[in-house]
Order: structure tokens, then sequence, then C-alpha cells
């Protein structure tokens, strides 16, 4: 199992202060930080699943994007590559969370939403 | 014609209130004791409630499929395929009443539900019926005196986990065969469509001995991981996204069960220049064929989402598509008119407007669409998105990520190597389509695809009878072909002595 950080890949993922309070609720509520993976394809792909800390098994081609207040963010590799290494910024909006992802609050659920790279350049 | 909305005078669909879980072969309420709201995205408005189910909630449900399943994998091929067929005919009577359920509750055009999504369900339940009636099992005559017999056994109770974008018909792709092979299942439908399978089970439910098929409504994260990792089923089956995909396999792995999973794609559809050599009835079906992408909204795992067009042809063959997509009816899903109707939800279409602005920051060329449109009246809030056509490159993140809306990705090749090495260039490998009249480049470029199914001067056709699966990131295993009997079995070996000679080791 690895949670490898690459050189200039931590901090990758913000977060605003919506999901900030969503996942401190979450921690709170789980005694203990929570995961995200960043999901791709299908129905729900391209959704930030989040899950109790440890609960999603990390392999070795699955990289660590970035820490947001002391819940660790993933992702695969080869994803992160395919979509030009991208600045996630976490946010909740209402909805209902994809696949079997925790809810980011009563009705609400977390998203991430992608700095393109000609910001990123800015 | 327009059909009214379920619920209302003169439409073909009632409406309760509320509904309950099927557990049993009865309505039963949810020992949560609460509900969600179930919205139609025409509307944004809700339609009924549906149960919020908890992990006992499928222990009740894991109860009554095993209590059933043992008569149920007994009972003779004969009366299995009796059951599944007048379930088809069952679908068949009510083919309206779905079709119009189908599309209020994803907004699906009522079109396509009434001349495939039911349809094709039903068919399905008659493909398997034949299928396991002609099954047969092996003999293999190891020596003289020693046989070796093998039978197909049911798994027992599986778990089947079904998308949101087809729901009826990925559902009889997932109990077709687990039922045909005899097994009873668990069927959790997706988040945002619960309604249409609780309407499908009030026109079957009283067809299938109880507990054989039980449906559990609720969050995935309390009864879909109820289900994916409880020591009762024998199986999974997914379709949806690769993380949750990674979640089942690995629940799985605790558990040494196996999986079936389908889990998307980012679909070349490649277009050669001599589609364009006469302007015929081919000509007319390839341009079909890429417009094919706004089919069902975009929200199919193989959208052919990557348009590859010959860099010679592509003025002449794409303005003739734009024309084709600017004419694309959009609307009431309940309109027989109507070709495209609003994504499944808020978060859905809030996604494809802004990888649509991640297109176009990156430099992508916007061809046609782009925006929300402004459908008055009663759909004024509904989750609607023109088709969109965007042009750019394969390294775009447009090109690489699975948007799951009308969002096309145009881009052009010069040669046959380089059609090939846009068209794998990509982590999926689900489907793929190829347009050409030259039949001996249709079956090079088929078989050099890295993707389960390449889809040869058609597209989104899913007759049963032909495998249907992904390569790469897009899955494990197949689905809609009799192989799916295997997928759904126990291979039992009985190795038989027929001799009286000991062996003389001891």
């Amino acid at each position: 199992m690895s949670t490898n950080v690459e050189n200039g890949t931590a901090g990758h993922v913000t977060v605003t202060p919506a999901a900030h309070r969503a996942i401190a609720a979450l921690c709170a509520a789980h005694g203990g930080p929570v995961m995200f993976v960043q999901s791709g394809g299908c129905c729900d792909g391209s959704d930030p699943m989040c899950f109790p800390g440890g609960e999603f098994a990390l392999g070795t081609g699955d990289m660590l994007v970035g820490v947001v207040h002391g819940c660790t963010f993933h992702m695969d590799a080869d994803l992160y590559e395919a979509l030009g290494r991208p600045l996630f910024v976490l946010d909740v909006e209402p909805g209902t969370p994809g696949g079997f992802s925790l809810a980011a609050g009563d009705g609400l659920r977390f998203v991430t939403r992608v700095k393109a790279p000609r910001e990123q350049a800015s | 014609m327009k059909y009214d909305p379920p619920g209302r005078p003169g439409s073909p669909v009632d409406v309760a209130p509320r509904y309950e879980n099927f557990i049993g072969g009865k309505w039963q309420a949810p020992t949560t004791g609460q509900y969600s709201p179930n919205l139609c995205p025409a509307t944004a408005k809700p339609i009924c409630e549906i149960p919020k189910s908890g992990p006992q909630d499928i222990e009740l449900a894991l109860d009554a499929a095993h209590s059933a399943q043992e008569a149920w994998g007994e009972a003779s091929t004969a009366q299995r395929a009796a059951v599944l067929n007048k379930v088809a005919d069952a679908i068949d009577a009510h083919r309206e009443e779905l079709a119009v359920a189908e599309s209020w509750e994803n907004g699906k055009p009522v079109r396509e539900t009434l001349a495939a999504d039911i349809p094709l369900a039903a068919d399905h339940f008659r493909y398997f019926a034949a299928a396991i009636r002609a099954e047969e099992s092996s003999i293999t005559e190891i020596d003289k005196d020693l046989i070796a017999y093998h039978f197909h056994e049911p798994l027992g109770v599986v778990g089947q986990i079904i998308p949101f974008n087809f729901p009826l018909l990925m559902a009889a792709w997932k109990l077709a065969p687990a039922l045909a092979a005899g097994n009873a299942t668990v069927l959790k439908p997706a988040s945002p469509t619960p309604w249409s399978i609780l309407k499908l089970m009030e026109v079957v439910g009283d067809i299938l001995p109880p507990g054989v098929l039980n449906v559990v409504n609720g969050p995935g994260a309390e009864i879909g991981k109820a289900l994916a990792t409880n020591k009762r089923i024998a199986k999974v089956a997914f379709t949806g996204e690769t993380t949750t995909g990674r979640l089942i396999m690995q629940y799985a792995a605790q558990n040494i069960i196996p999986v079936t999973l389908e889990l998307g794609g980012k679909s070349p559809n490649i277009f050669f220049n001599d589609v364009a050599a006469a302007d015929d009835d081919f000509l007319d079906k390839a341009v079909e064929g890429l417009v094919l992408y706004a089919f069902n909204k975009g929200e199919v795992c193989t959208a052919p989402s990557r348009a590859l067009i010959q860099e010679d042809i592509y003025e002449e063959f794409m303005a003739r598509c734009l024309e084709r997509i600017r004419a694309i009816k959009q609307g009431d899903p309940l309109d027989t008119e109507t070709m495209i109707g609003p994504q499944v939800s808020k978060q859905q279409v809030e996604k494809i407007a802004s990888y649509v602005e991640i297109g176009l920051k990156e430099g992508a060329e916007l061809l046609v669409g782009g925006h929300r449109p402004t459908i008055g009246g009663e759909f004024a809030n509904g989750y609607f998105y023109e088709p969109t056509v965007l042009k750019g490159h394969n390294r775009m993140r447009v090109f690489q990520e699975e948007i799951f809306g009308p969002v096309l990705s145009v881009t052009t090749f010069k040669d046959e190597a380089e059609a090939l090495e846009i068209a794998n260039d990509t982590l999926y490998g689900l489907g793929a389509g190829v347009w050409s009249r030259d039949t001996g480049r249709t079956y090079r470029m088929g078989r050099a695809i890295k993707a389960g199914r390449v889809w040869t001067n058609c597209y989104h056709q899913y007759p049963a009878g032909a495998a249907f699966g992904g390569y790469k990131v897009s899955g494990i295993g197949r689905e809609t072909h009799k192989m799916m009997l295997d997928h759904y079995s126990q291979t039992k070996n009985l190795l038989v002595s027929y001799g009286t000679k000991p062996l003389g080791l001891f």
C-alpha cells in the first residue's frame, strides 16, 4: 500500500470554507479523519468520493494529491496524468452523493471544481 | 403525440405519494421509517417519496432471498424459463406505462424508451429464457472408467447495483441471467432513479416467486456498502464509476466472491474519408452515427464522445453533422417528437457546464451548443443542456474524462495509424465505432482498438446475443450474452470412477 507524495503534487487540492465545515463535521462524527478518492468514468465519474479513513484500499498506482484539514485526497496516478495534472478545489453543493460516498451533510455532496490549465498558469 | 405526466388525468402511469421496498414479494416500509423525495429532472419537482433504507433492510431482503433461492434454483429450467417469458410478456403489455415512467424519472425522451429501453428489457428476459433451456452440462471421458461430469449450479443469492442512465434496461441485463441461472437477487437501484424499477415490480412482482427478486432503495454509503460487504451474497454486479468499482472489488476480495463490473468509457467514433465517397444512404447513416453522441442525452457509458474524422473530409462531413445536430428537438421528454430531454439531475447538468467551460479554457473551439437552453413553461427549471460539440485535440481534458452528457469532442486524423493511436490513447476501453466502406480497414481497426465492443458501420445497438463489456479500466466480465450464465453459475464437477480395481498405492 502506498501513499506516495510525488514532488509538486501535494497541495494540488484546496477546500472552500463550506467543504472545510463539512469535513470537520464528518471527522467529528467518525471519530477521526475521512479520506477522499477522485473518481472517473460513467455515471458518477469525476466525483470526489468520501469514505471513512482507511476504507478505500490504496494501491501503488494511486497518488496522494494533497491533504485537506488532516484528510488525505487520492487519485489514480494515470487518471491524474490523463487529466493534465489538474488543480482541485473541494466544495460542497446540494445533491445526493455518488456511489458509496459519504454525504457532506444532510442533502449535500462533495464536488471537485477544477481550475483549467490557463488559470493554473496565471 | 404527448403523453400526460405520471399522476395526471389521462396519463398511462399512476403515482402513489410514497413507495416502499419490495422484499419477499411484498411492499415493506424501510426499518428506518425515513423517505426521500424523488425528483423529475424535466421539472425539478417531486414525483413521489422513496425509502431511505438502512443496512437492516438489506438484511431483511437477504433473509427473503435466501429463503427463496433453493426452491428457485431447483426449479426445472423449463419452469424458470416460463417465468422469465411471463416477465417479458408483462413488460410488453405495459410498454407505454413503463416507458412513460422511465422517461419522466430519468429525463430520456419517450421515443427512446418506447422503441429501445422497454422492448429491449423484455427481449432480454426472453433471450435468457431461451439460453437457459438450451444450456447443457458436459461430460468428459477421462478414460474408459473415469468420467468427469460438469454441472452448472446457481451461485446462490447475488447483489446487483444498477446505474441511473438505463434504470430498467440495466436492471434487465443483470436480472435476466441471474434469475435464469437459478439465483435469487437483492437489487439496489441508483439514487437518482429509484422509482421506475418499483413500477416494474408492480408489473412483474406477482409473476416471480416471493423473495427471488428484492429491491431496496437508499443511500449508497449505507445500503450499497451493506450489500456489497455482506457475507451472505455470492457475487456482486455493478455498473458505475471506477472508484466504487474498485471498492466493490475490495469488498469482494474480503469475502472471496466474484464481481462483474462495467465502469465507463471515453469511446472513439472513427470516420474514414471513404464514408463521403458518395452522397447516399450510407453517408446519411454515418452522419447519424456521429450525432448518436446525444442519444440518451449522452448519459451512456459507451457514448461515442470522441469523434475522430479523417482530415480531408472534415469540413464537408462536419458541416452535415452540425446541420443534423442543430435540428435536434429538445424539451418535454414525454413528447414523441422530442429527441433530447433533460440530464438526470442538477448535479449532472452543472458538471456538464463546468466541463464545457474547462474545454473552452483549454482552447477548444465551440462548434455548436455550449449553453443551458431556455425551455419555458413547466420545464423552465428542468436540467437541460444543449447538444454541444467542441473541436480540439486528444490531450485535452474534455477528450480524456467522461463527461456523461451531450458533449462531443471532435478532432481529425491523417491516416489509419494515427486514428488507431488516438483511439487507444485513453484509460478506458468500453466501446468504439468505425465507419468505412472498406471492410478490410474496418476489420483491422476493429481488431486493433482496445475496447470490448467495436460497432462497425453502426453505433448504440444493444441486442441480446452480442457480448458487451470493457477492456482496461472499463471493467471486468461481459453482459448481454449467454456467457453471462457462466458469470452467475458455479461449476460442479463429479469425477466418477466406474472401475472396480484399487489404485494399488496402499
